[in-house]
């Protein structure tokens, strides 16, 4: 019995949702009075790979081969599956991320696991029961579900578990699996990462805008404050629909689910919808000329007025807050 | 093309979600069901792969008969026929293997579904079902073009995003961007009254999860108003009270 954590890279490098979600396998894994095993896929750096101890891996299995460069997600699940059954591993976490979705649900089928995905907090074992709290109705709610079968499969919520970070370093081995030919159908014609954004669903910051920008041309004040903070951009759904900003920016009950530290919702009123994907953020900020608007209720901190007299205002106010840092 | 479009009966996004039985039931009092909103996207890109003949859109859903009038509205909205395994749906494996038995009897070139669904919000079945398949699954994309032999898919990834290209059989979570829904005509509503609707008796399997309870998120505190004049007052709040910048 022990836990594996697959340490999920982009472009070579492991993301903060990765070192979350090692840390939460640690947690996991002392739970149950056991060890952490790493695995990595891909071409990561060693020095990397090691440093997966400092978060309480005990050992990384590092897969090198050249076929699976690249995210293939059947490919990816059998090396995963491989893994947990050469490890004797009956807990597997991940990260919820885009490629973690399309995993654990394939790990499930092929562990016999049950899978609790989306996972916010870490599991509860009483009585021989294992449950795990995990997002439901796109943040209006939490579902806490039972897993029932031997194995399982928990995929884990960015920013929703806090990097527990040591001095360990861990031993780096190579893992190799037969790779079955029927695993790599996909063929990946090209890969466009924009290098200078951060990603949304992993945003410690996140500056959303709606319908009161009033139109495309004014998102360059909230680009400006996303960029002083570093946080990621977003938008509601009238502003994706209306194709002032891309559909992968928009965040509600039908976009993406977010749970940053801190959103900033400037010029949205907080439909029911938008709520929905946001209620995870630890910290709401909203700004709007609506006293009425109904975001004001769920805020924790708020600004009645208009965004074109209150942003720039704001952006200088980040601007001196950063030079005296 | 044959195409198979996985559909859900979701709650409405408007609902405000309560749960009965000391926190361990959804209330479905009042809450009025829709076809999931992800799953419409997915219904629109496959009924416009197969326009104008060229192949038939079969919806399945897992679902006692209560989910009936959601089936309908993916008929009306252009599906050919429609299956409903009559079952209430376990959880992602349960369907995903009720899924892969019909389809194994019943083979289909594309299997399409939401991206996830809008109440448990899990993104699982399209996986699962290529898993159970063995077939390719991709699980959140935001294009779908498709030629006689193969597909190419956009995904959305960290950051970017990865354009592949996929042979059928396939399965694919659709997300915002692979089509804009299609809202059903006249013409549509009275025919989907006619169109064929197969019920289906489910099969057993055992299954490896149960939700055993529900918790609403704590209410958060009344709002700190800082004057509009004063935004550094907030950047000092969000610095010194909050902690977060």
């Amino acid at each position: 019995m022990s836990v594996l954590i697959y340490a999920e890279n982009a472009g070579g490098k492991f993301k903060k949702s990765t070192f979350e979600a090692v840390s939460y396998a640690k947690a996991i894994a002392d739970q149950n009075n056991t060890t952490l095993t790493a695995i990595s896929i891909g071409d990561v750096a060693n020095d990397d790979l090691a440093a997966l101890g400092k978060y309480g891996a005990a050992k990384v299995l590092n897969v090198t081969n050249d076929k699976l460069k690249n995210f293939i997600n059947q490919a990816y699940a059998s090396v995963i599956a491989e893994a947990a059954k050469a490890q004797g591993a009956d807990i597997v976490v991940l990260s919820n991320s885009f490629s973690g979705r399309g995993l654990a649900p394939r790990l499930g089928v092929k562990l016999e696991a049950g899978v609790a995905d989306g996972a916010v907090s870490l599991p509860e074992q009483n009585d021989g029961k294992f449950t795990v709290k995990k997002t439901a109705f796109s943040g209006k709610a939490f579902a806490v579900v039972e897993l029932t079968s031997t194995n399982k499969v928990i995929a884990l919520t960015p920013n929703s578990y806090k990097v527990v970070d040591g001095s360990s370093v861990a031993p780096v081995e190579d893992f190799s699996v037969e790779a079955k030919a029927s695993d790599f159908k996909e063929m990946i014609k090209d890969i466009v990462r924009s290098t200078d954004k951060v990603s949304l669903p992993d945003a410690e910051i996140v500056v959303s805008a709606g319908r009161g920008l009033k139109g495309p041309e004014n998102w360059g004040m909230v680009e400006e404050l996303a960029n002083l903070l570093g946080a990621a951009t977003a938008c509601s759904k009238p502003v994706s629909d209306a194709g002032w900003r891309p559909h992968s920016e928009h965040v509600g009950q039908t976009g993406i689910a977010v749970s940053p530290n801190l959103y900033i919702a400037i010029g949205i009123s907080g439909a029911i919808q938008h709520l929905a994907g946001i209620s995870a953020s630890k910290v709401i900020v909203v700004i709007n000329k609506d006293a009425e608007a109904p975001f004001f209720k769920v805020a924790d901190y708020g600004i009645v007025g208009d965004a074109f007299e209150v942003l720039p205002k704001l952006i200088a106010a980040v601007k001196e807050y950063k030079a005296s840092a | 093309m044959k195409i198979l479009v996985c559909i859900s009966n979701v709650p409405d996004t408007t609902t405000k979600i309560t749960f009965t039985d000391n926190n361990t039931q959804f209330n479905t009092t009042g809450v009025q069901f829709i076809l999931n909103p992800y799953d419409e996207i997915a219904l629109a890109r496959a009924i416009e792969l197969t326009d104008g003949g060229n192949g038939s859109v079969t919806v399945i859903n897992i679902g006692e008969a209560g989910t009936e009038p959601t089936i309908r509205k993916a008929l009306a909205i252009g599906a050919t026929d429609a299956i409903r395994i009559n079952a209430k749906p376990h959880d992602a494996w349960y369907v995903a293997y009720q899924v892969a038995q019909y389809v194994k009897a019943n083979p289909f070139d594309l299997i399409l579904t939401g991206r996830e669904s809008i109440d448990y919000n899990g993104s699982k079945v399209a996986a699962m079902l290529g898993e159970l398949l063995d077939i390719p699954s991709v699980s959140i994309i935001k294009k779908l073009e498709a030629t006689a032999a193969d597909a190419t898919v956009e995904r959305e990834i960290e950051g970017g995003k990865e354009v592949l290209t996929i042979p059928f059989p396939f399965v694919a979570g659709c997300a915002e961007g692979v089509a804009e829904p299609k809202i059903p005509n006249m013409r549509g509503i009275m025919s989907a009254r006619t169109k064929p609707l197969t019920v289906v008796e489910a099969v057993e399997v055992k299954t490896f999860s149960e939700i055993i309870s529900y918790e609403t998120p704590a209410p958060r505190g009344q709002v700190n108003l800082v004057p509009a004049d004063d935004p550094a007052k907030l950047v000092d709040l969000l610095h010194t009270q909050a902690r977060v910048i």
